[in-house]
Order: C-alpha cells, then sequence, then structure tokens
C-alpha cells in the first residue's frame, strides 16, 4: 500500500490531480459553514457583475445572484449527485457481475446478453429515454445516468469473478460445505472490491460529466436548485453580454474531470507492473551505443567483431548481456555461435546491425567491423543500408516474426523494394522466385497466404528467402530451426547448406545445440554468461573439447535435435547477468574449479583454438 | 467476406430485438396511464380514449410489444402529437443534420487521434509525446458544451472568423461553403473528446506492437523507420484501434445531443430533448429506436472492417 502510494505520488501529474481535488472536495464540504451570499437570494438591481466585483468575488448571475456562492452550492451538489450515481451504478453492476460469473451457465449466459444489448445503446439515448419517462428532475437525472453506467461495471465484474470462482480457495470453501452467500460474501466479495474500487475511480469523472449535461439539457437539477450543469445552461442565454456567468461553471466542470482523470491514471499506471519496470518503452530504429573509443582493427576479413559489450541499463541497474566478445568470419565461412538462453549470444547476433531493443539495450563497448567499416556508432541511414542488404537475418519462430497482417508475397516483395528501385510487378515476380528457390511448392499460390495459413516449416522457408532476397554477404540466423519438429528441421538445414555452398554465403549460426553445429558449421564458438569460453573448428572441439562447459555440452548431444532437453542436464543455472561472479563464471557449476579459477580475470587463450579456462579437459596443444 | 457479413447482419436481428423490448418495457414503466403522458396533461377524454384504441393499450403488454414492432417494421412509428406529423417524417428530417455532423466529427476523431498517437508512440517521451499526452488530458476532460460555448464567444464573437450557430446561413446561403463554415465549430467541439481517447488508445497500441518481433524484422529487412511505424506497426496497431472506434461512434452520436443544442443545429438530438421537455413520448421512442438501430448498423460496419483488416478472423 505505501509503495502504492509511493508510485502515486512520484507521478506528477496525479499529485497534481489528487491536491485539486482534495482542495475541491473540501471546498464543497466546508459550503454550508462558509460565509457566502445565499445562493439563491435574486437582487435584480445587481445583474450580470463583472468577476471581482465589491462584495461578490466572481460577480453575480442574471438574477443577480451571488456566482461564488451558487459555484460551490453547485459544485457540491454536482460531486454529490455524480459520486451517488457512481456507488448506484457499482452496487447494482456489481451484483450482476457476481452472480452472473460465480452461477455461470444459463443464468450467466441470459444475463450478460441482457448486457449486452444495454451496452447496444449509445450510452446518452438510453438515459434520455429513462428522463423522458421519469419526467425532468435531478433525482431522475441520477437514476438514469446510474442505470446507463450499470453494464460497464457488470461486465468488469463479472470478469474477474470468473477467474476467481474456479480458484482453490473458492473451491476449498464450497468443499467444506459453506452456502453461496457465505462464499460470495467471504472468498469472493473481498477479491472484488479492489477491482470495483478502480473501475469507480476511472469512471466518476464522467459521470459527474454526464449528469451536469443532463442538467445543462434542462433534463437534471431545476432551478432554483442549480448543480453546475444547470448553472451553465442557464447562463447560456448570457453567453455573449456575461460571459464569465458561463466561464465559472464551465472552468469548475473542467477542474474537477480532469483532477479525477489525472488521478485515475495515475492509481492505474502505479498498479500496472509493465508502465513500472518501463518494459513499455518503445524500441528504437537503432541500439543506443555509449563506448568510450572504438578499439583498434586486429585485423581484417568480412566480419569481425572485436571486444563487443552490450549492456541492458534498467534504471539505476545495469546488466551485462555481452562482456566482451571476439569473433571473425571468412567469406562463405560458417560459424556455429553456441550457449544456453540467456548466454548472450542472441545479443551478440542483433548489436551487429544495431538491432538490440533500446531502451534498455546500449553497446558499451567494442566494434563490429564488417569489411573494415565500423559499424557501432554508424548513421541509422547507413546501417539501414546495409540491413537485409549486405547483412540478412533468420529469426526463430518466424509466426510472430512475420507481419501477421501482410502476405509473404507482400513481406518479401517490400525486402526487394527497399534496397533496390524495382517495379511492383518486378519484385513480386523475383519474391516468387525466392520462395521457389527455398522449394516452397507452389510458390505462385502461396505468395498470396498470409503467415498463419502457412505451417511452420514453411513459415521458416519464407524467413530464409526474406534473407536472400538482397544476395547478402552475411547471413545471421538466430535460432532457426528451434521451433520445427525433427524432419523439418534437417530439411531446413540442409536448404541453408545447399544455399551456403551455391551462393557463397557467410553464416552465423546461432543455437543451443551442438548436432546442428555439427551438421552445418566450419567452426563453432561457445559462449558462457556473455562471453566466449571456446572456440575453434569445429571438429577439433567435437573431437576433444577443451572448456569442461564444453565437454559438458558435447556429452549431452547423442544426435542431431535431441539437445534441447539434454542441455538442462548440467546441474545448476547460468549466473544472472547483474550478478557475475568474479574470476570464471562457470566455477559453480564446474566439478574442476579450484580457488585459483574464483581468483580473477582468466583470458581467452590460444591460436586456432582459443580456450578460457585454467585447468582445460584436454589441452588444445594435445587437440590439435 | 460475403459470408462474414451475412452471418454479422443475422447476428445483428436479436440485438434490434432485444433494443425494442428495452426501450418497449422502459416506456412501459411511464406512471400514469400512458394515453394521457402521450398527449400530455391537456388532452381531451376523447382522445385519450381514441389513443388507447389505436395503440392497443387496451391489450395486454406482450401483445401490444408485437403490435408496436409490427408497426415499426412496416415504417409506422407513430404519431407526434405535439407536431402533428408521423414520428419517422420528423426523425427522417433531422437525421441528415445529425449525419453530417457526427459524420464530420467521427472522421475527424478518428483520423486526428490515430495520427496523434502514432506521432506520440513514436516519439515516446519527446517534446510530441508530452505535448499530445497533455492534449489529450485537457482534451477528454473539457465537457464538449461547455468547449463548444467557448469556440463560440472566442471564433464567432471576437474572431468573428464564423458563425455562431446553426447550419446555413439564414439569407443567401445554403452551398457547401456555407455549411463548412457552420460545421466548422460543431464538429471540431464534438470530435474532441473522442479524439483524446482514439489518441491515448492508438499510443498504447502502437507501444505494443513495436516491442513485437515482426517490427524487429522489418527492421532487419532495411525498412525505413517512417515506413516501418506507419505502414507496420500502424497497421497492426489498428487491430486493436478499430473496435475502439466503434465504441467512440456512439460517443460521438451520445454527444451531438449537446452540441446541437448550444450550436442550435437542426439535428436529431436537439428534436429528442426537445420532445422530452414536451413529454412527445412516441416521438422520443421512435428517435431512440431508430438511432439505436443506426449504432447497430455502424457497428457491423465496423466489424467487416475490421475482418477486411486482419485476415486471421475470417476463419
Ligand atoms: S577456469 Fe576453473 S572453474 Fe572455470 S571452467 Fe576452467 S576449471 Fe572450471
Amino acid at each position: 500500500m505505501t509503495l502504492f502510494l509511493r508510485l502515486l505520488f512520484r507521478n506528477r501529474l496525479a499529485g497534481f490531480g489528487a491536491v485539486v481535488l482534495g482542495a475541491i472536495v473540501v471546498l464543497a464540504v466546508l459550503t454550508p459553514v462558509l460565509p457566502l451570499h445565499p445562493p439563491n437570494a435574486t437582487d435584480t438591481a445587481n445583474r450580470f457583475l463583472r468577476p471581482l466585483s465589491e462584495g461578490h468575488w466572481l460577480g453575480t448571475d442574471h438574477l443577480g445572484r451571488d456566482l461564488l456562492s451558487r459555484l460551490l452550492w453547485g459544485t457540491r451538489l454536482s460531486l454529490a449527485v455524480g459520486f451517488a450515481a457512481a456507488v448506484i451504478a457499482a452496487v447494482l453492476g456489481a451484483a450482476i457481475g457476481i452472480v452472473a460469473g460465480y452461477a455461470g451457465g444459463r443464468t450467466d449466459n441470459v444475463t450478460m446478453r441482457g448486457v449486452d444489448m444495454l451496452m447496444a445503446f449509445p450510452y446518452i439515448l438510453l438515459a434520455l429515454a429513462i428522463v423522458a419517462v421519469l419526467g425532468p428532475g435531478l433525482m431522475n437525472a441520477l437514476i438514469a445516468v446510474a442505470v446507463v453506467n450499470i453494464p460497464f461495471f457488470a461486465r468488469n465484474i463479472r470478469g474477474v469473478t470468473v477467474s476467481l470462482a474456479h480458484r482453490e480457495f473458492v473451491d476449498a470453501a464450497r468443499l467444506s460445505g459453506l452456502g453461496h452467500i457465505r462464499i460470495l460474501t467471504t472468498e469472493v466479495l473481498p477479491n472484488v472490491v479492489p477491482v470495483i474500487v478502480i473501475a469507480m475511480s476511472t469512471t466518476i469523472g464522467w459521470m459527474i460529466l454526464e449528469t451536469a449535461g443532463l442538467s445543462f439539457l434542462g433534463l437534471g437539477s431545476q432551478p432554483p436548485q442549480a448543480d453546475l450543469g444547470s448553472m451553465l445552461g442557464e447562463a447560456r442565454g448570457a453567453l455573449i453580454t456575461a460571459p464569465h456567468t458561463s466561464v465559472v461553471p464551465g472552468v469548475m466542470i473542467l477542474l474537477i474531470v480532469m483532477s479525477i482523470n489525472l488521478l485515475g491514471d495515475g492509481v492505474r499506471d502505479a498498479l500496472d507492473p509493465r508502465l513500472r519496470s518501463g518494459a513499455l518503452a518503445r524500441p528504437m530504429p537503432a541500439t543506443l551505443v555509449d563506448r568510450p573509443a572504438p578499439p583498434p582493427p586486429t585485423g581484417d576479413g568480412l566480419l569481425r567483431i572485436e571486444g563487443l559489450r552490450t549492456d541492458f541499463r534498467m534504471g539505476k541497474r545495469t546488466g551485462r548481456a555481452v562482456g566482451g566478445v571476439d569473433l571473425a568470419l571468412a567469406p562463405g565461412e560458417c560459424v556455429g555461435l553456441i550457449g544456453e538462453s540467456g548466454s548472450g549470444k542472441s545479443v551478440t547476433a542483433l548489436s551487429v546491425m544495431g538491432l538490440v531493443p533500446s531502451p534498455p539495450g546500449v553497446i558499451s563497448g567494442g566494434a563490429v567491423r564488417l569489411r573494415g567499416e565500423d559499424l557501432v556508432g554508424a548513421p541509422y541511414a547507413r546501417l539501414r543500408a546495409l540491413r537485409g542488404n549486405k547483412v540478412a537475418y533468420i529469426f526463430q519462430d518466424p509466426l510472430s516474426t512475420l507481419h501477421p497482417l501482410y502476405t509473404i508475397g507482400e513481406q518479401l516483395a517490400e525486402a526487394i523494394r527497399v534496397h533496390h528501385p524495382v517495379s511492383r510487378a518486378d519484385a513480386h515476380a523475383r519474391a516468387v522466385q525466392l520462395l521457389d528457390d527455398v522449394r516452397i511448392p507452389n510458390a505462385a499460390r502461396r505468395a498470396g497466404a498470409f503467415p498463419h495459413e502457412l505451417s511452420g516449416g514453411m513459415r521458416q522457408r519464407v524467413g530464409i528467402a526474406m534473407a536472400l532476397a538482397n544476395d547478402p554477404d552475411i547471413i545471421i540466423a538466430d535460432e532457426p530451426t528451434t521451433a520445427l519438429d525433427v524432419t523439418v528441421q534437417a530439411q531446413v538445414l540442409r536448404l541453408l547448406d545447399d544455399l551456403r555452398r551455391s551462393r557463397g554465403l557467410a553464416i552465423v549460426f546461432i543455437t543451443h545445440d551442438f548436432g546442428v553445429v555439427a551438421q552445418l558449421c566450419d567452426r563453432v564458438a561457445v559462449m558462457y554468461a556473455g562471453r566466449i569460453v571456446e572456440e575453434g573448428p569445429t571438429e577439433a572441439i567435437l573431437a576433444a573439447p577443451a572448456h569442461p562447459y564444453t565437454a559438458r555440452l558435447i556429452a549431452c548431444v547423442p544426435e542431431l535435435g535431441g539437445g534441447r532437453r539434454r542441455l538442462e542436464a548440467i546441474p545448476g543455472l547460468p549466473p544472472a547477468v547483474d550478478a557475475l561472479p568474479p574470476g570464471c563464471a562457470f566455477a559453480p557449476r564446474c566439478d574442476r574449479a579450484r580457488d585459483a579459477c574464483r581468483a580473477g580475470e582468466i583470458a581467452l587463450e590460444g591460436a586456432t583454438r582459443r580456450v578460457r579456462c585454467l585447468f582445460p579437459v584436454a589441452p588444445p596443444e594435445a587437440a590439435r | 467476406m460475403g459470408g462474414y457479413i451475412l452471418r454479422r447482419l443475422v447476428s445483428a436481428v436479436p440485438v434490434l430485438i432485444g433494443i425494442t423490448v428495452i426501450v418497449f418495457v422502459i416506456m412501459a414503466l411511464i406512471p400514469g396511464d400512458p394515453a394521457t403522458a402521450i398527449l400530455g396533461s391537456y388532452a381531451t377524454p376523447e382522445n385519450v380514449e381514441r389513443l388507447n384504441r389505436h395503440l392497443g393499450l387496451d391489450r395486454p403488454l406482450w401483445q401490444q410489444y408485437f403490435v408496436w414492432v409490427g408497426n415499426l417494421l412496416q415504417g409506422d412509428f407513430g404519431r407526434s402529437f405535439a407536431l402533428n406529423r408521423p414520428v419517422l417524417d420528423e426523425i427522417l428530417d433531422r437525421f441528415g443534420a445529425t449525419l453530417v455532423l457526427a459524420g464530420t466529427a467521427f472522421v475527424l476523431c478518428s483520423v486526428v487521434g490515430i495520427v496523434a498517437g502514432t506521432v506520440s508512440a513514436a516519439r515516446q517521451y519527446g517534446f510530441a509525446d508530452k505535448a499530445i499526452t497533455a492534449a489529450v488530458i485537457l482534451g477528454i476532460s473539457v465537457p464538449s458544451f461547455f468547449l463548444g460555448m467557448m469556440m463560440i464567444l472566442l471564433f464567432a464573437v471576437h474572431l468573428r472568423w464564423l458563425p455562431v450557430s446553426g447550419m446555413y446561413s439564414m439569407f443567401g446561403g445554403g452551398d457547401l461553403a456555407d455549411l463548412a463554415r457552420h460545421l466548422a465549430m460543431p464538429a471540431i467541439a464534438l470530435s474532441l473528446v473522442a479524439t483524446g481517447v482514439v489518441a491515448r488508445l492508438t499510443r498504447g497500441a502502437m507501444l505494443e506492437v513495436l516491442r513485437q518481433d515482426f517490427i524487429r524484422t522489418a527492421r532487419a529487412k532495411g525498412v525505413g523507420e517512417g515506413r516501418v511505424i506507419w505502414a507496420h506497426a500502424l497497421r497492426a496497431a489498428m487491430v486493436s484501434v478499430i473496435p475502439v472506434l466503434g465504441i467512440q461512434a456512439g460517443f460521438v452520436l451520445s454527444g451531438a445531443v449537446y452540441i446541437e443544442i448550444v450550436f442550435q443545429w437542426p439535428g436529431v438530438g436537439r428534436m429528442l430533448v426537445d420532445a422530452i421537455l414536451r413529454r412527445d413520448i412516441l416521438l422520443v421512442q421512435g428517435g431512440v429506436v431508430f438511432i439505436a438501430a443506426c449504432y447497430v448498423g455502424f457497428n457491423i460496419v465496423v466489424d467487416v472492417a475490421q475482418a477486411w483488416l486482419d485476415p486471421r478472423i475470417k476463419t
């Protein structure tokens, strides 16, 4: 609760709303004891006095009545009526919702149908119909507004009740023989009340506005009694000659409704955990870069990742996802990047083209050199020109990575057209050709399909076709086969391998599965806790892994595709990225660990085979 | 698609039946003798007697309902005794004006709201976002009738840019430009609240969508940021915005009642309020049923638009 209040008041706008609303409510409560003119005392000699007149701070209206006094009494009335309407709507709506949600079945069905019918009216029509029947008057307006808002509460509360009605504690109460009424009042109601209160806080502003509106139309409070709405309605006749009589009640309605809305928003935000963690931040077009200076180039080649560091900055906490990765890729080469989830392999891959979502991602050091050109900190326009053109990505789970509302043909054609000025028709023809290249049968017809109409394997082929669209030099494939079943997985891998050989593609293949690496990759780099722990030719490492972690990974994989479950057979969990131990990150799970391992930084050493371990399983020299 | 539209039309039938039942039940709750209530307290006993027989008020309630619905289906909405003309004629005369006003306001709130919400999301926490967010808070809090009055003061009285009220100039008006000048203020005043709601919702939906994987895919393809936002993200966000547009249409239609009073717009909203104050019950009844039916129809259009946008729905 205190956390909630703190969050609420950290939101300055909500705090402002609370203060304004509080002041208005206090004034309204104190109105009877304040030294004011009687609100209905007419004084025709002093009609339409301007604000700040002698004895009338806000002036007088068309009958010479004191506006300040009428304003405060009117505010009092409007607040009371709005609040009463909200309470009535909440109580009746909640009762309907609870009964329907708890009873379920027929009762639920019939009741909610009725509620839906009420919601089929534009809300004021129903209110007008009710007032038409009952006749104009403040009480009748109140009833009308309350009735109109019942469906909203009934709907919300029913939803909550349905989810509660099948929880264990309710089942337990039922089994222990408690009556329905007892269960409803002791088990369900206490859990529903907070929802009711929140729903009230977000709608009470509306209800004040709606009753004021009915009064404004002359259907609510009747003279001489006046709420804010009827004050405004009466003042309308003199809008041009004495505008202050309209402005005064109008601004008060505005203040009340706005402060309630601000407060309501604050309450909602404080209760929404996603807003608290900042997870609703929009990722920017390219990852933020905040690095001291690019390191000097260490060599040349197609792609060199040099000392790359990528952080996740959430508020004051910084988590290091990638902690200094070096990796080189030669033309036509396939390098596997392997590790458990959370090892930083995907973040490494996404950092290459600035695709790590930021916030929270920040590249905080190192360089990514494509043919010598540093891409870290390159202007967005340059990155965009290279993305998909020279370096293309294939992602995991194409159901979520393909746009659900464009046909696959459109998505492929777009990939071509963003980099090449070709006509729509040409792009489409090329898209069909690409689908054919990735062996999708009946390509011309399939181009018109939406992603959800294809099988998982088909979708992944579309993902590959998209990566091939501009004949890139490099493809970065991020677990492209993980979501597929074993046979389809094998087909997709074979396809990738063929394409690589026929087109001279260089591939970075990210996976957690050594079986896949064995099939496809020339070299492999093993990542653990954001760093490479071993790297070298695939066969050599498979034959004689040097790092204890690599050895475990390999021991777990009897055959292609069986890797996922086995990987978790390594006891323990990888360390959290923001709680890395000093020394070897694998030490807590390593059965060869000694004190020296935890002492300090361990370098990645070796020439063609590199390993980051003080006591390797097989010394790299021996394995060579 | 045709099949979907047909199914959607059929599913509207029970809703329409429900609407007539609700209106009928509310009207049946009128205290005292309905015929007297309908005719007003000045009615002569013969008139009351005749109306009772004409409306079949001497029969049981459920029979009355069927008689009434039967008449509605034949286009007989009853007769307004205050205006001495058929209810339907009066409604149809007025409905065009409301349609122009509410339709313009609806288009305004959709276009402005969606654009503002998208800009706001694209520039999250930037200046434009803060300015739009502040405008939205103000917009959804100001009562439309008060806003309308203040606009009259500023633009019609002080600046003299626009006419104070009405739909056409009394003399020499009547063309489209004249209508546009009269329409500007009421349409903007009417659209403001809905614009705020749409903008806020669009912003939320866009922020949600921009974190999706397919946005990353678009960026990885090299699609420019403008297209990522305005084509890829907005299209996906529209899936959650369109249903809200349907709800907003109801709010715009409701707000039209106030705005028609403030700007003396000759539409059905003003007609309803006048009818209530005159206790012209049959006119109220007919007007409510008519507008509610139109609203149901509009929601079918919204659903069809949704199905057209999102191919996953049709199945
Ligand atoms: S350095 Fe020590 S703890 Fe780390 S992997 Fe090697 S043997 Fe194990």
